[in-house]
């Protein structure tokens, strides 16, 4: 059996890892100041990971920190004596001293993370430790080597997207590009923070010694806090639509956990069809929301199909749901999407079609019984041409047939 | 706001003038801090300028679109007073603040209260720095001393700022004697609320300071920024993201609108009046907020009651009674899933409980009922007698809360419905207020607060 990416790249990273711990320990740790000061921050940038692997680098601080450790060619002015075996054990060491309250909590994917970070800051060191420490940047003036700094961290950030997005897709077979450009479409927020907090940090104890650790990431600490504030709130504001959505079930308009389950196989199916992140949030509110419409019906559709009714009767219903929408103040991109559900699939974008073919599923499989998932999917098949897009069908057919655990339980970035 | 009154105008000339006489010395007479030539370091000051100002125009653009006007990038008006003469320094805010659009009119003295008083908090920030040693401490990398300084140049700085602010209202229209103290703790609140946000400003100018006047200079410093400009954006997403949570809320209410014509504006003033309740009972503002949203959840239950009932004219049988009775729990059913709702989800469940034990739909009686439903009761018999339904016409408030009154302690808890006299004897009843709006306009000093832009400022 050939080995999967994931594999593989934790073993290079334990390779890394084990040969930089073996050199150190022959050499000793040089600068031992240095090395207990980066340590500590490190340590206490893991303490206060937050989320576990749900935000897009949840410990900006300990990733800020490493990155200016492997940077550091200058200790106020003189210059640094370690090397980059010395870095790398010196993070790994800080890392694992600081995600030990974390252990417990038993997150499948905890591996990925610390992965990553080694081979990041092993990448930085191993690039910038060796030519630093022969003196190589020395006639570089000032500017230039923070310019440097900078273009070598963006080279690393844009490497650990690229193996980002690879992990990824060898966990859940999501297509490789979408997610790539997620990953890159990411890098302007926290990730931009911590690189240059880290050509910050290691600049600033160039200059004025250790003391610029603490002030230096203040700042960092701030967009921390900020942004998990931001993500607190689009928690809570997720929670509020999930209810708003739950309104038709427990009305009696259609069955329990409906909402909910259309949602769910919308958002696999629009990541297999390239959807961005915010175009996934998008197409999820509205699936969460798409029989809204129903509340204003005077009596309940038979079971809250809405996939049997006449179309012009269908459509009536997708306009008030999409009113309904409007006046709820979420994005407008949802109503248009609620609005168009129940339109041919030739004028709809493509939001409304996986809505539209999600939701006919839904429906059908759960009145098939046991063998009602394939009996669906065929009958979206055959449906008379114009009613469901053939390409989200097919796209709904490889999520049913990928859908193992592995990609149920892979951390999804937008909650 | 279309015109200010004539004495703020002559505030914010006052306030011009001074800062003028600030930067005057600049060209003429030679001044502390200036170097022995008494040449201003152009280059520099023309760079931060221009940084300032670009970096003002980023944070108001549509990409970032910042909740607080103004104010967003004090770091680098605070690395300019730590690294120029005051003079110098102060005239690095100018263009900015001179220069870019302001929302409110008029324009024009708005411009010029922004650029005054930020020149005046700028130059008296630099000055401290210079007087309490922080340009040599900042030479010699020495961080202790840096740290000290830009500590009291944060202080100056937030002073001026607070003592300027607080000037402007009572330019406006002067406060009443007896509201003296309370206007000092109003003042010394601001200054607070102020000063936590601007010692990080002050760290991270403290920061530029230190890598500009390093060999790496004003590329190293530039970078310092980042963190914060992203931290402000989150900050402005997270703003923007709640008032679109704010909305959906809302949406939760008009759903059972569409159901319930009779009840449209129902939920809103009973939020309303659940907020003047928890007010007037003194508990803290996020016990007031969670009351106001369990008042305008309180019905949200109706939505899984069949339309036809909820308006049906005419007597209801014992059966469609049981139905109907059934929403507190399809409420509670709905909004148990958003956790920040807290104990306003104990009020949708049980805010048809009466004292004596004869509510539903569990029958609790007295303690056992959560404090919040027993003040979402009260708000709810309140409104519904207050206003027109099908089955009644609204009765006069007096007369409503005379009802009340009598049956405080059989079905109302007697110190809700006391808080409940007092707070509307004291207000009165404005029905027609939604609770937004009298959210808005409880802030004190609407006029003083527009022109004023604080950096720590909340919403």
């Amino acid at each position: 059996m050939r080995p999967r990416l994931h594999t593989v790249v934790h073993v290079c990273a334990a390779v890394l890892a084990a040969g930089s711990l073996g050199s150190t320990l022959h050499d000793g740790v040089e600068d031992r100041g240095a090395a207990l000061a980066f340590g500590l921050l490190v340590t206490v940038g893991e303490l206060t990971r937050r989320g576990g692997t749900l935000i897009r680098e949840a410990a900006p601080l300990a990733a800020a920190g490493s990155l200016s450790y492997a940077l550091l060619g200058e200790i106020a002015g003189r210059p640094a004596q370690h090397g980059a075996a010395q870095v790398v054990t010196v993070v790994l060491a800080a890392s694992l001293l600081g995600s030990v309250p974390h252990v417990g909590r038993g997150d499948g994917h905890a591996l990925d993370a610390p992965a990553r970070r080694v081979l990041a800051v092993g990448f930085v060191a191993v690039c910038f430790q060796p030519l630093s420490g022969r003196g190589a940047f020395d006639d570089w003036g000032g500017p230039a080597h923070a310019l440097l700094l900078l273009a070598l961290l963006s080279l690393s950030a844009l490497c650990d997207a690229v193996l980002a997005a690879a992990l990824a897709r060898s966990r859940t077979g999501w297509p490789f590009l979408p997610m790539l450009r997620d990953e890159l479409r990411a890098l302007p927020g926290i990730a931009a923070a911590v690189l240059a907090t880290g050509a910050v940090m290691a600049l600033g104890v160039a200059v004025v010694g250790l003391w610029a650790l603490p002030v230096f990431s203040v700042p960092l600490l701030l967009a921390q806090l900020s942004y998990r504030r931001y993500a607190a709130v689009r928690a809570t504001y997720r929670q509020t639509i999930a209810s708003l959505a739950r309104a038709t079930e427990i009305a009696g308009y259609t069955p329990a956990g409906h909402a909910r389950r259309v949602a769910a196989l919308s958002r696999a199916v629009g990541r297999d069809l390239g959807l961005t992140e915010p175009e996934l949030i998008v197409l999820e509110h509205a699936a969460l929301m798409h029989d809204i419409g129903q509340l204003s019906l005077v009596d309940p559709v038979p079971a809250g199909a809405t996939a049997v009714l006449p179309v012009t009767e269908q459509r009536r219903i997708a306009l008030l749901g999409g009113a309904v929408v409007r006046q709820t103040g979420v994005d407008p991109r949802v109503a248009r999407i609620v609005e168009r559900q129940a339109d041919p699939h030739g004028e709809q974008p493509l939001a409304a079609r996986i809505v539209r073919v999600v939701n006919a599923y839904e429906e059908k499989s759960r009145e098939g019984g046991p063998g009602g998932p394939l009996t669906a999917l065929e009958d979206l098949r055959l449906a008379a041409a114009g009613e469901y897009a053939p390409e989200v069908v097919d796209a709904l057919a490889r999520v049913l047939s990928r859908n193992t655990e592995e990609a149920r339980e892979y951390p999804d970035r937008s909650r | 706001m279309e015109a200010l009154p004539a004495r703020a105008r002559a505030y914010v000339a006052g306030v011009a003038l001074l800062a003028l006489l600030c930067l005057l010395p600049l060209p003429v007479l030679p001044s502390p801090g200036l170097p022995p030539g008494g040449h201003v370091p152009w280059t520099p000051v023309l760079l931060l300028a221009a940084l300032y100002a670009g970096c003002e125009r980023v944070a108001r653009s549509r990409l970032v679109a910042a909740p607080y006007p103004g104010g967003v990038f004090h770091p680098v008006l605070l690395a300019g007073a730590s690294l120029l003469p005051p003079q110098a320094a102060a005239l690095v805010a100018l263009p900015g603040a001179l220069l870019l659009p302001v929302e409110q009119r008029p324009h024009r003295v708005r411009r010029l209260w922004r650029a005054g008083r930020l020149v005046l908090a700028v130059w008296a920030a630099s000055r401290t720095h210079l007087a309490a040693g922080g340009r040599d401490a900042v030479a010699d990398c020495d961080v202790p001393g840096a740290l000290a300084a830009a500590g009291a140049a944060v202080a100056a700085f937030c002073l001026v700022l607070t003592l300027l602010d607080g000037g402007l209202p009572s330019a406006a229209g002067a406060p009443p004697r007896g509201r003296r103290t309370a206007a000092a703790a109003d003042w010394s609140g601001r200054f607070l609320r102020t000063l936590a946000p601007l010692t990080v400003h002050g760290l991270a100018g403290l920061m530029m300071a230190l890598l500009w006047r390093s060999a790496y200079g004003p590329v190293a410093a530039l970078l310092v920024l980042l963190p914060m400009g992203v931290s402000w954006w989150a900050f402005a997403q997270a703003h923007r993201e709640r008032a679109a949570h704010q909305a959906t809320i809302r949406a939760l209410v008009q759903a059972v609108d569409i159901k319930d014509g009779y009840t449209r504006g129902h939920s809103e003033r009973v939020g309303r009046a659940s907020m003047m309740i928890a007010r007037e009972l003194g508990l803290d503002d996020e016990r007031v907020e969670m009351l106001r949203f369990a008042g305008i959840l309180h019905d949200v239950g109706k939505l899984g009651v069949p339309t036809r009932l909820l308006t049906k004219n005419g007597p209801l049988t014992a059966e469609e009674r049981r139905v109907i009775e059934l929403h507190p729990e399809y409420g509670h059913e709905m909004v148990r899933g958003i956790s920040f709702l807290g104990e306003a989800r104990a009020a949708v469940l049980h805010h048809h409980e009466r004292l004596d034990g004869s509510g539903y739909p569990y029958g609790l009686a007295g303690g056992q009922i959560p404090e919040s439903a027993r003040v979402v009761a009260v708000a709810d018999a309140f409104d519904a007698m207050t206003s027109t339904r099908s089955y009644s016409r609204a009765r006069p408030v007096p007369v409503a809360l005379e009802e009340l009154r009598r049956c405080a302690g059989s079905h109302f808890d007697p110190r809700m419905v006391g808080a409940l006299v007092r707070a509307v004897g004291r207000t009165g009843w404005h029905p027609a207020v939604t609770a937004d709006e009298s959210r808005t306009t409880a802030v004190p000093g609407p006029a003083a607060r527009s022109l004023t832009d604080r950096p720590g400022a909340r919403r």
